[in-house]
């Protein structure tokens, strides 16, 4: 310690400390900070141009993890045979699939491919092993929804991972379950139906198409709603609350203390 | 002049039923210190004020009631779900009602600025020594107020009976459950049977809006009225001394300050209820015992016993048919039990170990305390890593941070950081004190630089000023502790016998460790109150150093100048 | 420098004996006439006027001094810079206008702007919070300015007295009150004292004896749920039944309740159950009829389908969050983690039982029935839990 002391003074002794501390933040953080193991998705299928058309681009792009026959590969990417359409269209419309870096789960990103390649590519893998379908406008459509049962079974089923709004949370081992502000109400309908990555299946025969347009309705509702109080905070909750008190009020608080009190400089020379 | 005839008419009326003139002109005339820490009290008076207020609006709409009802208010969303009346009532407040939303919401931000001004205050008057004599019972009714408000805000969140709160009472219930020998008859008695039952919101009521205010009113009252009569600490200073209170009259300076205050107060939360939105109960939901939503975190001052859950470890013994759940009551009772616990005793443990029983006046400042001010600093940084644990999942969430490694981090850190913490923070009030008494040793630099006939430039210092003057050489004086060792021909002092009094030199010598002032100089800018023989320093060979303070400082500072 | 609690003078409180005989006697030092002071039935003889009162001499307050109007003011009536008081005038009484202004505001806005609605709310509230923010904000700011601008800078001083009585008061207090205490006779007779508080003890048990009825003692309810063997499993929210044949699809989840008891929150607090699908092969089986650690009975579930239930077995929060691709149930509360396919035992988190398992079978209808209660308690662990 006597070592320090002494070198204190040295003109080099602030950069020293500057460094160390960022040195010692930035490493910290990067070990904190997860990279995990690349998981996969699952396409659809459909007619017989868009088939072969979406055949080349399976090909040119998916084929080198999924496989030449979509028939996957061990620790790598899954077999898509018999996901369907529904899957295939989820994955890549919401851009996850082609994905970035290898990371514990795929983010959202903005799609590779166009709606109409996007759907061709469903229709070859559906044309490979069947599948949930992709659903239609008007089984998303939230006319003459009861979102009240969309609350009740939302609340139930999708919170504990989505949060009460749909902002998202925390899973294991740096998987993460995503916000659904952006989701269109299709991709919302196609990851109940196909459960995408870590996300469990909630089929039709479990939770009805009727059953899935009241909960879409509830959500699509309620994050498209105005924030009567004010800004939202992110709508996660008092954690926000809490550092918008301190950070925001108590500081606030202090600084009008500060000018109370504050004694004149040409009074107190 | 309407001074006076106002004066001669009501005064004089007041004057003879009450005999006032002398009590009230002292009370005109007291005296009050002025800084801006010593405002942070104001801010938790004036919240709860304002808590008052507006909490009572809110009782005036408020059901709390758990009979389940049907929604078919405003809200939308929820119409034709099922809920308690307390819930369809805060709906009704927050969407019927005018003014209704504002009024909450400005309750809840009160209650937020409430607790953390509490946590601010309390920290000031730590780190400053106010809590010392003659202010000890004072320090231990503002621990009691914190825990009323604790248990208050809790009640207060959980009324409306939504899914948020609800959970939390779950926990609450679990928790009591836990507890060894009486823990189910607790819960179900809170409850009036198992959870969640129908009649926890009302009785959550009656002890938030009668039992606990009533409680909090006493003891605040309780609490001014012995500042008043003990006068207000003041921050050290030129002309400030043990046996004066330096500052400006009540009336009507004080008073103007003081109102300004909570009018920027009031201001405060007024403009947080407007734009910033705080418990959006209808994006919750209604309470239901199967539901649950991640990133669940109670209001932010229970977030300690939420990381404390989070962060324990599974760990329960099962004895001869009997559970003992270490899991649960652990975690609940043992962090916050510790914290408080030391806080109630410090004052005394303080006094024990200087043997310190005069009165004190005057504020320290926290560089001349290094010892408290690094024990303080632990256990912030104790209590903070359990509270950033209570939000793990949202860490983890948006730092891209592993959970479960969040949870490792925590169970490690509220070893190893307050410890780190203890030491960092007591070296850096040393260095503090190290740079003090070079400023009283060379003076303050002026910038002018100067060339010696020699060809050296040195820098031209003037000596500090009084102000600064008076400040830097403000001292505590710790008294020395008698001996160890009995010298010849005498009796070991009663104090300093056994293994408690060698315990009790030990921690006297860490606690009265310190760099001491320098020697007053002939000119006059050294200080003026003769501590060069500061008695607290130790391991500088000065004469007055008590015998067998072994614990000498590593030469470290040995001086460098 | 003022100087009014120099020792001695201990406020108001000590002089208060000496009132009535210098309200009598000195009329004119207090603005009293006498006519004014004579109570009914003087208790001190009239003095004449001059003569001074008895305990004149005790205090430093004498009719003289009180009397007398301080020669010098102890405040400054003006600030120092008349100029720059003048401007913060201005800016005060600016400040305070423009409050009143808002004040104004607050109150039409709260008789034109309706609510009723989401919409509706949130204008009202922006409209009313700011008008009543800006009302405050500007209060503050016109009052801080005058105290800063207007008041002139003083500094006065007060003497503290000791904290600690004087000897004398220490020892006359002393006196006052062992007197008291002798005469009392509660020191001096045992009797009287002893049997006082044998008198009090059952009254001051009596608060806890009242508060006996809050609630049931709990009995063995803890250890039951209303689970009973043929009560259907239905779907929380939509009430229907489920058969195998529905719930099919490997790694689905779902929330379920007893037939009859979807909406008894009480029982729901422990009966709520999580049904999980896999593939066959991944749940690790016990061919037993009871519960054996970290395996999953077979006779319990129906087609790879295992009930679990969902009440966190750490403090009770219902532990939703499932992830298919692990088959972890997590719970958000503390992050207790269940392996779903070895009875879910803990793998990590505070929780330190595994969620029971619910025995479940099918009816004549093929729809998913309970076999009978849990096996073990669900929930939080407790004291009589073996």
């Amino acid at each position: 310690m006597s070592w320090i002391t002494a070198r204190r003074r040295h003109p080099a002794a602030g950069y020293v400390v500057v460094a160390f501390v960022l040195v010692l933040i930035g490493v910290g953080y990067a070990v904190v900070t997860s990279s995990g193991n690349a998981s996969a998705s699952s396409p659809a299928a459909a007619n017989a141009a868009q088939i072969v058309r979406g055949r080349n681009l399976f090909l040119a792009t998916c084929a080198t993890c999924h496989g030449q026959f979509a028939q996957g590969q061990q620790n790598i990417a899954p077999s898509l045979i018999g996901v369907g359409a529904a899957a295939v269209d989820f994955q890549v419309s919401t851009g996850r699939m082609p994905p970035g870096e290898a990371s514990a789960e795929n983010d959202r990103k903005p799609p590779r491919f166009t709606t109409a390649e996007t759907h061709a590519i469903a229709a070859y893998i559906q044309s490979l092993g069947g599948g949930p379908p992709i659903p239609s406008a008007a089984q998303v459509s939230s006319a003459g929804a009861n979102l009240g049962l969309g609350q009740r079974l939302f609340v139930a089923n999708c919170a504990a991972c989505h949060n009460f709004v749909g902002a998202g949370g925390a899973l294991t081992n740096g998987k993460f379950a995503p916000s659904l502000v952006e989701s269109t109400p299709t991709q919302i309908y196609e990851a109940m139906l196909t459960g995408p990555e870590a996300m469990p299946v909630f089929n039709d025969l479990t939770v009805t198409p009727q059953e899935k347009r009241d909960i879409i309705a509830y959500v699509t509702q309620v994050r498209a709603e105005p924030n009567p109080g004010g800004f939202s905070l992110g709508r996660v909750g008092p954690v926000t609350e809490g550092l918008v008190a301190f950070l925001g009020l108590l500081l606030f608080m202090v600084l009008a203390a500060l000018w109370i009190t504050a004694k004149h400089r040409k009074a107190h020379e | 002049m309407s001074v006076d005839r106002a004066l001669e008419g009501v005064g004089g009326w007041l004057d003879d039923r009450f005999h006032g003139a002398r009590g009230v002109r002292v009370l005109l005339r007291k005296v009050f210190p002025d800084h801006w820490t010593f405002l942070l009290g104001e801010i938790i008076l004036y919240s709860f004020i304002i808590l008052l207020l507006t909490g009572t609006f809110l009782t005036l709409w408020f059901q709390p009631s758990m009979t389940q009802v049907v929604y078919h208010g405003a809200y939308v969303p929820l119409r034709g779900v099922r809920m308690s009346e307390a819930y369809a009532s805060t709906l009704n407040i927050s969407f019927d009602v005018r003014g209704g939303l504002l009024m909450r919401q400005i309750h809840h931000w009160a209650a937020d600025l409430f607790m953390a001004a509490i946590f601010a205050h309390m920290i000031r008057i730590f780190f400053t020594g106010a809590y010392r004599k003659p202010r000890e019972i004072n320090w231990l009714i503002g621990i009691t107020l914190l825990t009323l408000g604790l248990v208050e805000g809790l009640f207060g969140y959980s009324l409306p009976d939504d899914l948020l709160s609800g959970a939390g009472l779950r926990i609450l219930e679990g928790v009591m459950q836990s507890i060894p020998l009486v823990g189910t008859y607790l819960a179900f008695f809170l409850f009036g049977g198992p959870f969640p039952g129908h009649v926890i919101i009302p009785r959550l009521y009656i002890l938030h809006v009668l039992l606990i205010p009533g409680l909090i009113l006493a003891l605040v009252t309780a609490h001014l009225f012995i500042m008043f009569h003990q006068k207000h600490t003041q921050m050290p200073g030129k002309g400030r001394t043990n046996e004066n209170v330096v500052g400006a009259p009540m009336y009507p300076y004080f008073m103007a300050k003081t109102g300004a205050f909570f009018f920027f107060t009031f201001a405060v939360l007024a403009l947080a209820g407007t734009f910033a939105q705080i418990n959006p109960i209808w994006l919750y939901g209604p309470f239901n015992p199967v539901a649950m939503s991640a990133g669940s975190q109670p209001d932010f001052y229970m977030g300690m016993l939420e990381g404390a859950l989070r962060v324990m470890p599974a760990w329960q013994w099962v004895v001869f048919g009997h559970t003992f759940a270490f899991n649960v009551f652990i975690p609940a009772l043992v962090p916050l039990g510790l914290v408080f616990t030391l806080a109630a005793l410090w004052p005394f443990m303080e006094q024990w170990v200087t043997g310190d029983r005069r009165e004190h006046h005057i504020n320290d400042r926290p560089r001349n305390a290094p010892a408290r001010t690094g024990i303080g600093i632990a256990v912030v940084t104790f209590y903070g890593v359990l509270w950033a644990e209570g939000a793990n999942d949202l860490i983890a969430d948006h730092l891209d941070i592993s959970l479960y490694l969040t949870t490792w981090i925590a169970r490690v850190a509220i070893f190893v950081a307050p410890v780190l913490a203890y030491i960092i923070t007591k070296r850096i009030c040393l260095a503090l004190q190290r740079k003090d008494r070079h400023l009283l040793e060379h003076g303050v630099e002026t910038g002018i630089i100067r060339q010696l006939p020699g060809g050296e430039f040195i820098e031209e210092t003037r000596p500090v000023d009084e102000e600064a003057l008076a400040v830097l050489t403000s001292r505590t004086q710790i008294p020395p502790l008698p001996a160890l060792e009995a010298g010849e021909g005498e009796v070991q002092a009663p104090r300093m016998r056994g293994a408690m009094g060698k315990m009790r030199e030990r921690l006297y010598n860490v606690v009265t460790e310190s760099i001491p002032l320098p020697e007053p100089h002939a000119d006059g800018h050294g200080n003026g109150h003769g501590n060069g023989h500061a008695v607290e320093g130790n391991g500088h060979g000065q004469e007055s150093l008590p015998a067998g303070s072994g614990g000498a400082e590593p030469g470290a500072d040995v001086d460098q100048h | 420098m003022s100087d009014i609690n120099s020792p001695g003078l201990r406020g108001s409180g000590d002089s208060g004996d000496q009132s009535w005989p210098e309200y009598l006697t000195s009329g004119e030092a207090h603005g009293a006439t006498p006519a004014d002071a004579e109570p009914e039935g003087r208790r001190t003889p009239r003095r004449v006027i001059g003569t001074p009162p008895p305990a004149a001499s005790r205090t430093l307050l004498t009719e003289e001094a009180a009397a007398r109007q301080p020669a010098t003011r102890e405040l400054p009536a003006e600030p120092e810079d008349p100029a720059r008081a003048k401007r913060a005038e201005r800016l005060v009484a600016a400040c305070f206008l423009l409050a009143m202004v808002a004040g104004f505001g607050f109150l039409v806005a709260y008789a034109i702007i309706g609510v009723g609605s989401i919409d509706g709310a949130w204008h009202s509230n922006l409209v009313l919070g700011t008008c009543l923010g800006l009302t405050f904000l500007l209060l503050a700011v016109g009052a801080t300015i005058w105290v800063r601008h207007l008041m002139p800078d003083v500094e006065i001083t007060e003497q503290r007295h000791l904290m600690r009585s004087d000897e004398k008061d220490r020892e006359a207090f002393k006196q006052t009150f062992t007197e008291g205490a002798d005469t009392s006779q509660f020191v001096k007779r045992p009797l009287v004292r002893r049997t006082l508080l044998a008198a009090t003890v059952p009254l001051a048990v009596a608060p806890i004896f009242l508060l006996r009825d809050l609630g049931p003692l709990p009995g063995t309810s803890l250890d039951h749920t209303v689970w009973r063997r043929g009560l259907r499993l239905l779907v929380y929210g939509t009430g229907r039944p489920i058969t195998a044949a529905e719930f099919n699809s490997p790694g689905s989840i779902i929330s379920v309740g007893p037939e009859g008891y979807l909406d008894d929150d009480d029982a729901m607090a422990k009966a709520a159950v999580t049904l999980i699908k896999f593939r066959p092969g991944q749940l690790q089986f016990t061919p037993v009829n009871h519960a054996v650690p970290n395996k999953v009975v077979q006779n319990w579930t129906v087609d790879n389908i295992v009930a679990y239930s969902k009440i966190c077995t750490h403090v009770g929060c219902p532990a939703a969050l499932y992830e298919q691709t692990t088959h972890h149930i997590l719970c958000p509360c503390h992050q207790s983690t269940f392996d779903a396919t070895e009875g879910a035992r803990v793998i990590f988190g505070p929780a330190t039982r595994p969620l029971p398992q619910l025995p479940m079978g099918v009816d004549s209808q093929g729809y998913l029935i309970a076999l009978g209660d849990f096996q073990e308690p669900v929930g939080p662990s407790f004291w009589e839990r073996s």
